[in-house]
Parts: structure tokens; C-alpha cells; sequence
């Protein structure tokens, strides 16, 4: 609770909104206390006199009443009618929600039709139909504005109810023999009371501002009584010959209303936990760069695609994850790398860096290069950049059915693949696309261009997401777990067609996993993430065959063989460290058998002969040696 | 998708019964007798009895409702006393007047709305998103009769921009000129609230989508922003913005009757408060149902709208 507080608190606008409320609360209270006028007492030769007038500070009305003392007092009747009609159409409504969703079956059915009937109005006309039937005046106003609000708050405490009358505790109650009325008195109730509080004071703004209209329209509060929607009615008449008669009422309800807004978006915020953890805010089209160091925008690199050194991080609030530290590797055309690690290693993240697509905020590239036939594309301008995307370098994500866009048939999305690089005919699209689909054998490609993506299999749109990385030839693809979704028999298929593609094309690929097996079958060399680190790095046969790292070879166990005897499976015991809190040293440290003393001092550099290296002072096997 | 239509249009049936029997209801709950209201105090007895004879009312309460309901399905509403003239006749005069107003504003709030808080989105916390969310909390703060009054001082009486109020100028008027430059304030007035409610739910609805992988895989293709923006992500976010759009009709018809009343609008919103000031009680009653059931069908309309937009929803 008090966390809710500070949250509020910190939001400006809302302990504005709160202020400004407090004392206009404070202010109707105490008017009956205040030296003013009688607001009724009327004085004909002193009509319509301007503000700051002897006397009267905010001027008089039409019949010469003082405008300030009619001002706190009507600012006073109209919250107590608004606060009034808030908390009848709360308590109302949910008994009427409370009962629906307790007693269910056909009491629930029965009551929220009748519910569904009220919505069915647009609100003012059930209003003026109730104030018709009650006769004009501010208690009857007032019954039309809540009978108006009660559907909502019914069908909301309805859906609380409906969840609270399953729970374990209302069961116990229920086995314990007591009576109906009694459990909703006890058990249910005092569940359901903050979400009425919350409800009414997100609406008490509506309330005043509905009644002050009703009064408006001279159905609400009558003369002499005067409430600020009927202050401001009355004073329409002379709107052009004494404007500040309307003026003042008026701008006293923006206050109120406004001043509650901000409040109720406060509260909303302060309750809403995606806020909290800054989920709520847009990437931007490409991730934030901010290196201290520029590296060269080009040198001689050895292969297609190389990264240099990348450092990318999560800035949120105060704290700094660092996803990928220091993570370089290269491709060449016709290969493929495999990039391997537990969830949370780093191995998406700089998958994503390459071509500036993490989610930013809150990510941010805080090092090193990725380097594209030797060009930096990370500090790329945009237009560059976007021209990349998907032309030269190309992406195949996991979980098609969410990477793929639900409304746009797959043959649009693939005719946009090609058309956002180079101009392309509707017919000519239509038939590259449909080529496409061949590529990635689609039966019926002719028909299946027009599906949309939930039409289809999660095998089916995963070879449209690889057919949509091919549109444009591309030299490089990055997979990023292009087959963790599918099942085993779809995904072996899959790697086939990557394998063959790879071959025909010449592509490079660079393939992210957390699977051993998938490395195994299609990569030719393979480096193994943990932390955001490249610990180990080599030809996929000798990485398997001999791993040098205690944690890639921990990985390696972790895989079941198919006929491979009765070998134990064995878990990584602990988890991998929080990226925001690493320790010194080997982060694999604490939950390596060989660790020594010497593993949690200092920096330990990834060392090795030709193409292996490995991070690690104790290997399990001598890279050097090996290879030597 | 003619049968969804259908479907849809037979599921109304009971809801627009439903409004006939609320409404029915509310106006059987009206203490006092309607014949001495409408012949005033001093009516004989007789003279009492006979009205309430020639208007039914000596028939219980069921009867009278059937009887009511039948007559409005042959599209007889009764005749109001005040205006001595079929209510159908009225209803559909003023309603038109008002569907001008009313229709002209919706699409303003939905264009405007739309577009304001996919900008603020786009440009989360930048100056455009804080600027935008601030006009649009002073929107949907304001009460609309009191904007509609201030933009009467304002545009009419100091600048002389546009005319105080009514739907055509009296001498000269009643082209298309004339209704425009009559309808430019009263719309702009009502469509205030409902623009910043708008907004505020399609900067939310484009910021949840702007996160989802989809947009990823769109700027991963290459596709330029402001088409990352104004197709895929807008076209996803419409899924949650129409069904809204819906009920903001509602609310724009709820506001209409402040605003008719401001700018003396001809609509059926002022000749309900009239009305009501004048216990003309079949004319509310006709008015009240004539107006609930065309919201029905606009949400309807709107249902179909969504089904058409979105092919994962089965029709």
C-alpha cells in the first residue's frame, strides 16, 4: 500500500491532480463556515456586477445574488450529488453484480441480460427517461445518474465475484455450513470492496459532470437552489452581454473534473505493474547507439559478416543489464554458425544487434561493430540501415504465428518483403511470392498465398517466415530459434531445407539455439553463450566430440541420445547469474565442479589455437594441445 | 458474411424488445395521471375520464404495452399534445438534424482521435506525445455545453467567424454553405470529449501492438517506418480501436443534447428536454426508442465493420 503511495506521489500530475482536489474538497466543506452572502438573497439594483466589485469579489448574477458565495455553495451541492450518485451506483451495482456472479446459472443469466438491456442505451437518453417519468429535480437527476452507471459497475463486479466464488476459501466456507448471505457477507465482500473503491473513484468525475448537466438542462437542481450545471444554465441567457456569469461556473468544473482525471490516470498507473517495470514503452525503429569508442566505419574483415567486440545492454531505471559483453564472431559466405546458450545467455540480443532491431528503449549498443563485407552497420544512419534490413541480411524469428502479421494474408506480407527494395508490379509480385512458396515447398502455393497466417500450421508458417527472409536474396540469414516451436518430425524438415538453401544460395547463417542436436546437424562451426560471453568456440565436430569449457560440456550432457544407453541425464544445478549483477571472474564459476580460487579473480580471456578457443583456466581438454 | 449479418440483425430483436419494455416501464412509473396533466388542473372529471378512454389508459398495464408496441410496429408513435402532430413525424424530422450534428462529429473524433494518439505513440514521451496528451486531457475534462458556450464568445461574438447558433441563417440561408458555417462550431463542441477518449485508447492500443514481434519482423523486411506505423501497426491496433468506436457513438449522441441546446440545434436531444419539461410522454417514449434502436443497428453496423477487418473472428 505504501508502494502505491510513493508511486503516485512520484507521479507529478497526479499529486497535482490530488492537491488541487484537496482543496477544493476543503473549501466546499468549510463554505458554511466562511463570512459570505446569503447566495440566495437577491438585490435587483445591483444585477450583473463585474468581478472584483466592492463586495462582491467574483461580481453578481442576473438578480443580483453574490457570484463567489454561489459558487461554494454550488461547488458544494454538485460534489455532494456527484459523490452521492458515485456511491449509490456502487453499492448498487454490486449487490446486483455481487448476486449475479455468486449464485450463476440462471440468476446470473436472467440479471446480466437485463444489464446487457441498460447498456443497450445511449446513457443521456435512459437518464432523460427516468427524469421524465420522475419529474425534473435534483434528487431525481441524481437516481437517473446512477441507475445510468449501475451496468457498469455490475458487470465488473460480476467478473471479480465469478472468480472469487471458485476459490478454495469460499469452498471451505461452503463445507462448514454456512448459509448463502452469509458467505458473500464475509468471505466475498471484504474481496471485493477495493476493486468498488477503485471503480468508483475512476467514475466520480463522470458522476459530477453528468448531474451538473442534467441541472443544465434545467432538469436537475431547480431555483433557487443552485448547483454549477445549473449556475451555468442560468446564465446562458446573458452568455454575450455578461460572459463572466457562465464563465465562473464553468471553469470551476473543468478544476473538479480535471484535477480528478489526473488523479484516476495516477491511480490507474500506480496500479498498473507494466509501468512499474517500464514494459509499456515502444522500441523505436532501430536500437540506441551510444559508443564511447567509435570503431573504423570500415576495415578489411575475413568474413561476410563479422562482429567486433559488441556490447549491448538494458538500461532500466537505475540498473544496467549487460545482455552481450564483448561478443565477436564472423561468418563466411556458404556457412554456418551456430550460436548456442541457455535462455537469457545473450544469444538473441546479439542476434538482434546486428541489425539494430532490440527492443530500444530499453536497449542500448554500448560497443564494438557489426561489420557487413568490412562496413560498420552499427552506426549506420537509418535510411541505411533500413535498406539492410532483410535486402543483404535477412531474419527468421520463432513462433511464427506471432512474427507474422495476423491480418495480412502471407502473400501480401511476402510481395512487401520485396516491394519495400525495389519497385515491383502487382502480377510480378504475386508470382515471385507464389515462387517463394515453392522454394519452401508449400504445396499449393497458388492457394496457400492467400491464407492468412492463423489459417495455416506452425510448420507451414514457419517455411513462409524463411520463404519472407529469401525474398530478396540475401547474403546473410540470421535464424533465431527458427525451429524451438515446431514439433520434431517439422523441424528436422525445416533444418533440411535451411541446409539445402545454404547450399544452392550460398548463403551464411548464423543459427541461434539452445539445442545441441539442431547444432550437430547443421552447423559448421559452433560458439557456446553463457552470460553474455562467448565461452567456447570451434568446429562443431570437435566441440561435441571434446568440449573444452565445463559448462559446454555440462550442455552437452544435458542432450538425450536416441539409443544411447542408460547415460545419465544431468542438470545444470543453480542458474545462470543475473546479467545486471555479474560477479568477477568466470560467471559459470558458481556452478562449476572445477571451479578454483582463481576462477573469481580478474578477467579470463578467450585463449586457443587456430579455430578453437575457450574461457576457461581449467578446460576439461587442452585446446592448444588438441589442435596443436 | 451475409449470414453473420443476419445472425447479428435476429440477435437484436430481443434487445430492442428489451429497450421497448425498460422504457415502457419507466414512463408506467410516472406517479399522477397523465390525462389531468395534459388537460391541466381544472378538467372535469368527465373531460378526465374521456382522455383517458380515447388514450387507453383505463386498460392494464400489460394491454397497454402490447398495444403500444403494435402500433409502433405499423409505425405509429401516437400524436404529441404539445405539438399537436404525429411524434413519428417529428422524431424523424429532428433526427435527421440531429445525425447531421451527431455524424459529423463521430467522424471527426474517429479521424481525429486515430491519428493523434498513433502520433503520441510513435512519439512516445517526445514533445508531440506530451503536447497532444495534454489537449486531450483538457478535452475530455471540459464539459462540452460550457466549450460549446466559450467558442460562441469566442468565435462568434468577438472574431464573427461563424454565426451564434441554429442549423440555418433565417433570411437567405439553407444551402449547403449555410449548414457548414452553421455546423463548424456545434460539431467541433461535441466532438471535444470523444476525440480525446479516442486518442488516449489508440495511443494505448498502438503502443501495445508497436511492442509485438510482427512489428519486429516488419522493420527486420526493411519496410520504412512510416508505413511500420500507419500499416502494420495501426491496421493491428483498429482490432481494439473499432469495438470502442461503438460505444463513443453513443457518447457523442448523449452529448448532442447539451450541445442542441447551447447552439439551439434543431435535434432530437432539445426536443427531449422539451418534451420532458412539458410531460409530453409519448413523444419522449417515441424518441427515447427510435434513437436507442438506430444505436443498436449502428452497433451492428460496427460488429460487421470488425468482422470485415479482422479474419480471425468467425463469421
Amino acid at each position: 500500500m505504501s508502494a502505491f503511495f510513493k508511486l503516485l506521489a512520484r507521479n507529478r500530475l497526479a499529486l497535482g491532480g490530488l492537491i488541487v482536489m484537496g482543496l477544493v474538497v476543503a473549501l466546499a466543506l468549510i463554505t458554511p463556515l466562511l463570512p459570505l452572502i446569503d447566495p440566495d438573497v437577491t438585490n435587483t439594483a445591483d444585477r450583473y456586477l463585474p468581478p472584483f466589485s466592492p463586495g462582491h469579489l467574483l461580481g453578481t448574477d442576473q438578480l443580483g445574488r453574490d457570484l463567489l458565495s454561489r459558487l461554494l455553495w454550488g461547488t458544494r451541492l454538485s460534489l455532494a450529488v456527484g459523490f452521492a450518485a458515485a456511491l449509490f451506483a456502487a453499492v448498487a451495482g454490486a449487490a446486483v453484480g455481487i448476486i449475479a456472479g455468486f449464485y450463476s446459472g440462471r440468476t446470473d443469466n436472467i440479471i446480466m441480460r437485463g444489464v446487457d438491456m441498460l447498456m443497450a442505451f445511449p446513457y443521456i437518453l435512459l437518464a432523460l427517461a427516468i427524469v421524465a417519468a420522475l419529474g425534473p429535480g435534483l434528487v431525481n437527476a441524481l437516481i437517473a445518474v446512477s441507475v445510468v452507471n449501475i451496468p457498469f459497475f455490475a458487470r465488473n463486479i460480476r467478473g471479480i465475484t465469478v472468480g472469487l466464488a471458485h476459490k478454495e476459501f469460499v469452498d471451505a466456507a461452503r463445507l462448514s455450513g454456512m448459509s448463502n448471505p452469509r458467505i458473500i457477507v464475509s468471505e466475498i465482500l471484504p474481496n471485493v470492496i477495493p476493486v468498488i473503491v477503485i471503480a468508483m473513484s475512476t467514475t466520480i468525475g463522470w458522476m459530477i459532470l453528468e448531474t451538473a448537466g442534467l441541472s443544465f438542462l434545467g432538469l436537475g437542481s431547480q431555483p433557487p437552489q443552485a448547483d454549477l450545471g445549473s449556475m451555468l444554465g442560468e446564465a446562458r441567457s446573458a452568455l454575450i452581454t455578461n460572459p463572466h456569469t457562465s464563465v465562473i461556473p464553468g471553469i470551476m468544473i473543468l478544476i473538479i473534473v480535471m484535477s480528478i482525471n489526473l488523479l484516476g490516470d495516477g491511480v490507474r498507473d500506480a496500479l498498473d505493474p507494466r509501468l512499474k517495470s517500464g514494459a509499456l514503452s515502444r522500441p523505436m525503429a532501430a536500437t540506441r547507439v551510444d559508443r564511447k569508442d567509435k570503431p573504423a566505419a570500415r576495415t578489411q574483415t575475413d568474413g561476410l559478416l563479422s562482429l567486433e567486440n559488441l556490447h549491448t545492454q538494458f538500461h532500466v531505471k537505475n540498473r544496467v543489464y549487460k545482455a552481450v559483453s564483448g561478443v565477436s564472431l564472423s561468418v563466411k559466405p556458404g556457412e554456418c554458425l551456430g550460436v548456442i546458450g541457455e535462455s537469457g545467455s545473450g544469444k538473441s540480443v546479439t542476434a538482434l544487434s546486428i541489425m539494430g532491431l532490440v527492443a530500444s528503449p530499453p536497449g542500448v549498443i554500448t560497443g564494438g561493430a557489426a561489420r557487413l563485407e568490412g562496413h560498420d552497420m552499427i552506426g549506420a544512419p537509418y535510411p541505411e540501415l533500413r535498406s539492410l534490413r532483410g535486402r543483404r541480411v535477412a531474419y527468421i524469428f520463432q513462433d511464427p504465428l506471432a512474427t507474422l502479421h495476423p491480418l495480412y494474408k502471407v502473400g501480401d506480407q511476402l510481395i512487401e518483403a520485396i516491394s519495400c527494395h525495389r519497385a515491383i508490379s502487382k502480377s510480378d509480385g504475386r508470382a515471385k511470392a507464389i515462387e517463394l512458396l515453392k522454394s519452401v515447398r508449400i504445396p499449393n502455393a497458388e492457394q496457400r498465398i492467400d491464407s492468412y497466417p492463423h489459417e495455416m500450421s506452425g510448420g507451414m508458417r514457419q517455411r513462409v517466415g524463411i520463404a519472407m527472409a529469401l525474398a530478396n536474396d540475401p547474403d546473410v540469414i540470421i535464424a533465431d530459434e527458427p525451429t524451438t516451436a515446431l514439433d520434431v518430425t517439422v523441424q528436422a524438415q525445416i533444418l533440411s531445407l535451411l541446409n539445402d538453401l545454404r547450399r544452392e544460395r550460398g548463403l551464411a547463417i548464423i543459427f541461434i539455439t539452445h539445442d545441441f542436436g539442431v547444432v550437430a546437424q547443421l552447423c559448421d562451426r559452433v560458439s557456446v553463450m553463457y552470460a553474455g560471453r562467448i565461452v567456447e568456440t570451434g568446429p562443431t565436430m570437435a566441440v561435441l566430440n571434446a568440449p573444452a569449457h565445463p559448462y559446454t560440456a555440462r550442455l552437452i550432457a544435458c542432450v538425450p541420445e536416441l539409443g544411447g544407453g542408460k547415460r545419465k541425464l544431468e542438470a545444470i544445478p543453480g542458474l545462470p547469474p543475473s546479467v545486471d549483477d555479474l560477479p568477477t571472474g568466470c560467471a559459470f564459476a558458481p556452478r562449476c565442479l572445477r571451479a578454483q580460487d582463481a576462477c573469481k579473480q580478474g578477467e579470463i580471456a578467450l585463449d586457443g589455437m587456430g579455430p578453437r578457443a575457450v574461457r576457461c583456466l581449467f578446460p576439461e581438454t587442452n585446446v592448444a594441445e588438441e589442435t596443436a | 458474411m451475409g449470414g453473420y449479418i443476419l445472425k447479428r440483425l435476429l440477435l437484436a430483436i430481443p434487445v430492442i424488445f428489451g429497450i421497448t419494455v425498460i422504457v415502457f416501464l419507466i414512463m408506467a412509473m410516472i406517479p399522477g395521471d397523465p390525462a389531468t396533466a395534459i388537460l391541466g388542473s381544472y378538467a372535469t372529471p368527465d373531460n378526465v375520464a374521456k382522455l383517458n378512454r380515447d388514450l387507453g389508459l383505463d386498460k392494464p398495464l400489460v394491454a397497454r404495452y402490447f398495444i403500444w408496441l403494435g402500433n409502433m410496429l405499423h409505425g405509429d408513435f401516437g400524436t404529441s399534445f404539445s405539438l399537436n402532430r404525429p411524434v413519428i413525424d417529428e422524431v424523424l424530422e429532428r433526427f435527421n438534424n440531429t445525425l447531421i450534428l451527431a455524424g459529423t462529429s463521430f467522424v471527426l473524433c474517429t479521424v481525429l482521435g486515430i491519428i493523434a494518439g498513433s502520433v503520441s505513440a510513435a512519439r512516445q514521451y517526445g514533445f508531440a506525445d506530451k503536447a497532444i496528451t495534454f489537449v486531450v486531457l483538457l478535452g475530455i475534462s471540459i464539459p462540452s455545453f460550457f466549450l460549446g458556450m466559450m467558442m460562441i464568445l469566442i468565435f462568434a461574438v468577438d472574431l464573427r467567424w461563424l454565426p451564434v447558433s441554429g442549423m440555418y441563417a433565417i433570411y437567405g440561408g439553407g444551402d449547403l454553405a449555410d449548414l457548414i458555417r452553421h455546423l463548424t462550431m456545434p460539431a467541433l463542441a461535441l466532438a471535444v470529449v470523444a476525440t480525446g477518449v479516442v486518442a488516449r485508447l489508440s495511443r494505448s492500443a498502438m503502443l501495445e501492438v508497436l511492442r509485438q514481434d510482427f512489428i519486429r519482423t516488419a522493420r527486420a523486411k526493411g519496410v520504412k517506418e512510416s508505413r511500420v506505423i500507419w500499416g502494420h501497426a495501426l491496421r493491428a491496433a483498429m482490432v481494439s480501436i473499432i469495438p470502442v468506436l461503438g460505444i463513443q457513438a453513443g457518447f457523442v449522441l448523449s452529448g448532442a443534447v447539451y450541445i442542441e441546446i447551447v447552439f439551439q440545434w434543431p435535434g432530437i436531444g432539445r426536443m427531449l428536454v422539451d418534451a420532458i419539461l412539458q410531460r409530453d410522454i409519448l413523444l419522449v417514449q417515441g424518441g427515447v426508442v427510435f434513437v436507442a434502436t438506430c444505436y443498436v443497428i449502428f452497433n451492428i453496423i460496427v460488429d460487421v465493420a470488425q468482422s470485415l477487418l479482422d479474419p480471425r473472428i468467425k463469421t
